[in-house]
């Protein structure tokens, strides 16, 4: 347990190491970035969601004045990219549309410019012509008999289904015939922004030496080098991507993006550094999105309450590209059997082509779809059991040691804890009968991974990977690409390094995110990957400083063989003689001296191995909804959020409270008041006004506890914080309304609307 | 259509620049003037990340024309605590209550909302210098955050409130620390 630890730096509530630039507004995003003969860019984006290009006459724009470079789908290499590098034939992007557009917001042009109104007339001036096509919006028309093909140039055993995924354990069809409760449901949830503060931005630029360089507002430099590299037919280490401060991103910033691939095509063909920056409509009309999916479920319990086994069928909109579908399709079907134990499984996941902008990943990443069906079904057959809906979680709770076949086996588990304390702080089954009309408490709960196994991006590096370099005057510079997109992780790194080293915080330098100066091994920001991953990499970095540091010392002593060593405050000292320290700058000077002027510095790597198929570690917990509705106009307010988590050892107690407070609102959001509206693959929420994000007076007061747990694989026991949790909102809230109306939500997101028509029909 | 000749006075210096009469007071600051603090993050007054003073008064910059606030005394991110901007060492230098307490409280994440939140939060106080909670949140109402979940900016608030009130009492001005 992380209380027998007694750590110095980590678990404190350190504020963020770059809270200060970021509140006198010195931080520099990429939209902050000028360069000297600085053009800027601006992409054309089809008005027409399925067409084919029969011309476009860029002559009017190239002679506007002011404008530097223009280009199309015909000017740049054929090579389409994609993040499933694993599978080649999943890469079906092109960064501008060649032949074909497939969304209203495909984009199909770009042109560099002095100034942006030059850039903005200059779009309106390039004329294409387009043979429309029959268009398909939906999952349901994709797969319709004659249904347009929405990407004919490679086959599909199923048209429009590019990718799909089955898993299956035990024997599911004898769960059903044995089963005392079936339960045979059809949910829709719907898509969700990302809806990061900072809208997306790069610039480019192209030396004579053959280089470029890229600032851009990503999550993963690394995939931004690699796909750059292939679609320039650039060499990857001719291509520099460097991570200015970046404004949130939540999956939406994960993969390389088109403005991204015209600023440096640009930069490079004339000579001047471009810079793109997208508006908040392009960002809602045409960026990617949280997956809209149609799933079918059917779940088998005994009467006592044991799930015997369940059939998760799940079809995924994927819009036009497959960009991230093929993970979210692939973590569904894990997600669909996590939490409880399912001795009978069968997963069947398609990902389907619409017309529409396409989904990526985003926060949860198939756990915020799977976990409201699961959850949703957890209630409905607690209550047709006569069960109290934590009983029953847990009857069937998943505990450390309880193994996913072929998939995981659980580490650390604090789900039971969670469930217990959650009731505990909500005085759940007092409460529970004790409510009025209109009020309602609801139970939802998560899991979430560590960071992923799979390897589809096919990096040819480590996951990840840390280098620290050591002072004489008893400092260390961390160097690392983790990424630190607002979530902290710089912050959390330093407190890593600075508990293993025995040194302070202000102690630590930290370069992060430039390819072209730290590590090259680092997948990014996104899967809760980095504490855990990166986190143990720095750990290892120390501790190999630490193993130098610690002979040179022996030495001086004249130590015995197995004497311990330790190092803390600064010094280096032997275990039980503390008094007889050595500063920690002496020892490197020590150790530089003996090593004849080599520096002394620390490497360490971390790639999962034999940790099954999905993570190293999950994360668990439980939350608690209390819900009061306007029975007339339908309003829902939500009174109250208890939640119950386990993310192993805090590394910074406060920042996890911050990520899951975010957590909170963007699963207020998922569930009540966030959705686009679309009309034949149109976005019709595309500013802020419409698109309804929750304001300050919309949150709900909360509390939340760290249940004790110590994870074996992370660093100092920690573990996924913060991302898992934007999953159990919706059902926890779904449920509460459920109890103070009657009607039982299968589709998000649950507005007024929606519940006024539901409760007429009870 | 031709450019202005305009004398923009920001965080107490006078600026002339020439503007087009359809630029925002936004796009001056930050591709102009290049005082990037400010940030842009909707364009349609709806997010409130680009949130400055006019006079004392916070408005959205991005709905605002640089030529109507000629004359006028313009307050920016970088003009609340401006011996942050002349010190080098910004970890030893005291800033605005306001912004103290955004960083003590883990009040910014991503950062990108922040300095139009420390805006709007700087108008709060100097309006309403004993708020309560709902006063805070209604004062937030106009800023959008999507990463910490408001709870912390509002303790935030509510802490440099309490700063301010004591650094009254002991007749400091708060607005000059």
């Amino acid at each position: 347990m992380s209380t027998d630890h007694n750590f110095s730096v980590v678990g404190k509530s350190l504020p963020r190491s770059d809270a200060r630039i970021k509140a006198v507004g010195a931080a520099q995003y990429a939209d902050d970035i000028f360069l000297p003969g600085m053009l800027y860019g601006k992409l054309l984006r089809s008005p027409v969601a399925h067409a084919l290009i029969k011309s476009i006459d860029t002559s009017a724009a190239e002679a506007l004045p002011g404008v530097k470079c223009v280009i199309t789908g015909q000017d740049i290499p054929k090579i389409k990219y994609g993040n499933w590098r694993l599978v080649p034939e999943s890469q079906d992007e092109f960064a501008l549309a060649i032949d074909k557009v497939r969304f209203i917001g495909d984009e199909v042009a770009a042109v560099a410019a002095l100034d942006k109104d030059s850039a903005e007339e200059a779009i309106r001036l390039i004329k294409v012509e387009y043979e429309e096509l029959p268009g398909a919006y939906s999952v349901e028309e994709s797969l319709a008999d004659n249904a347009p093909v929405i990407h004919d140039e490679y086959k599909q055993d199923i048209p429009n289904i590019s990718l799909d995924r089955k898993i299956e354990y035990g024997n599911i069809d004898k769960a059903f015939a044995e089963a005392d409760l079936i339960l045979d449901d059809h949910f829709t949830v719907h898509a969700v922004s990302h809806a990061y503060m900072e809208p997306c931005s790069c610039v480019a630029e192209y030396d004579h030496d053959g280089r470029l360089t890229i600032w851009t507002s990503t999550q993963a430099p690394y995939f931004v080098q690699c796909l750059l590299a292939s679609t320039m037919e650039m060499r990857e280490n001719d291509i520099r991507v460097i991570k200015p401060f970046v404004g949130g991103g939540f999956g939406g910033k994960m993969e390389m993006r088109p403005w991204e691939f015209c600023a440096a095509f640009m930069a490079r063909k004339i000579g001047r550094p471009v810079k793109f920056t997208l508006t908040r409509e392009e960002e809602l009309a045409t960026g990617r999105r949280r997956h809209p999916m149609n799933i079918h479920s059917k779940i088998a319990f005994s009467k006592d309450g044991m799930i015997l086994g369940k059939e998760f069928i799940v079809h995924l909109d994927g819009g036009a590209y497959n960009s991230m579908g093929p993970t979210a399709c692939f973590l569904c079907g894990n997600f669909g059997a996590m939490l409880y134990n399912y001795p009978n499984y069968r997963y069947y996941g398609a990902h389907v082509y619409t017309n529409k902008p396409p989904a990526g990943a985003m926060r949860g990443f198939g756990a915020p779809q799977a976990l409201f069906v699961a959850e949703t079904q957890m209630n409905m057959a607690a209550e047709k059991l006569g069960l109290d809906p934590v009983d029953i979680r847990l009857m069937n709770a998943m505990e450390s040691g309880d193994e996913i076949p072929g998939v995981a086996t659980i580490s650390s588990c604090g789900f039971k804890e969670s469930l217990i304390k959650v009731a505990e702080m909500t005085n759940w089954r007092e409460k529970r009968k004790n409510l009025k009309p209109g009020q309602g408490l609801g139970l939802g709960c998560y899991s979430f991974i560590s960071g992923g196994v799979f390897n589809w991006f096919n990096t040819r590096y480590n996951f990840t990977r840390a280098e620290v370099r050591a002072f004489d005057d008893g400092t260390v510079h961390l160097m690392t690409m983790a990424s630190d997109i607002g979530q902290g992780s710089d912050t959390v790194l330093r407190q890593i390094l600075a508990e293993e080293l025995g040194l302070k915080i202000s102690d630590i330098r930290l370069t992060a995110a430039d390819t072209a100066v730290t590590p090259q091994a680092d997948l990014g920001t996104w899967g809760s990957r980095v504490t855990l991953m990166a986190g143990n990499a720095v750990r290892k970095a120390a501790q190999e400083i630490k193993e130098e540091l610690f002979k040179m010392v022996s030495l001086k002593f004249d130590l015995n063989v197995i004497h311990d060593m330790r190092c803390g405050n600064g010094n280096i000292y032997p275990a039980n003689r503390p008094d007889r320290a050595v500063s920690f700058g002496d020892a490197v000077k020590m150790a530089q001296r003996a090593n004849r002027g080599e520096p002394i510095i620390g490497y360490g790597s971390y790639t999962p191995r034999n940790k099954g198929l999905v993570t190293p570690a999950f994360s668990f917990g439980a939350q608690v909804a209390e819900c009061e509705v306007d029975q007339e106009t339908g309003a829902i307010e939500v009174k109250f959020m208890t939640t119950a988590h386990d993310c192993g050892t805090p590394i910074n107690p406060m920042s996890v409270e911050g990520q899951l407070e975010g957590s909170v609102h963007m699963g207020l959001g998922y569930a009540l008041s966030e959705q686009f509206i679309m009309k034949e693959g149109k976005t019709l929420t595309t500013t802020f006004l419409d698109y309804k994000i929750p304001c300050a007076e919309d949150m709900p007061p909360g509390v939340s506890v760290h249940v004790d747990t110590y994870e074996p694989d992370g660093p100092f026991g920690a573990k996924e914080a913060g991302e898992g949790l934007v999953s159990p909102t919706a059902p926890a809230i779904a449920d509460a309304v459920y109890n103070a109306t009657g009607f039982r939500c299968m589709d998000l997101p649950l507005t007024p609307q929606r519940l006024l028509a539901g409760m007429k029909k009870i | 259509m031709k450019k202005e000749l305009i004398t923009l006075n920001i965080n107490g210096d006078d600026i002339e620049i020439a503007v087009l009469p359809w630029r925002t007071l936004n796009e001056v600051l930050r591709d102009q003037v290049h005082l990037t603090g400010t940030k842009l993050g909707c364009g349609t007054g709806d997010c409130g990340a680009c949130t400055v003073l006019i006079d004392g008064q916070s408005v959205s910059s991005c709905l605002t024309l640089a030529i109507e606030v000629e004359g006028h005394q313009i307050t920016t991110i970088e003009g609340l605590a401006p011996q942050a901007a002349e010190k080098s060492d910004l970890e030893n230098c005291e800033l605005h209550p306001i912004q103290e307490s955004f960083i003590a409280k883990g009040a910014i994440q991503c950062g990108f909302c922040s300095p139009g939140m420390i805006m709007s939060s700087k108008f709060l106080l100097d309006h309403t210098p004993n708020p309560n909670e709902a006063e805070i949140r209604a004062a937030l109402s106009g800023n959008l955050c999507r990463c910490t979940g408001y709870n912390k900016i509002v303790d935030a608030i509510a802490d440099a409130a309490e700063k301010s009130r004591q650094l009254k009492e002991n007749n400091l001005d708060p607005t000059t620390i």
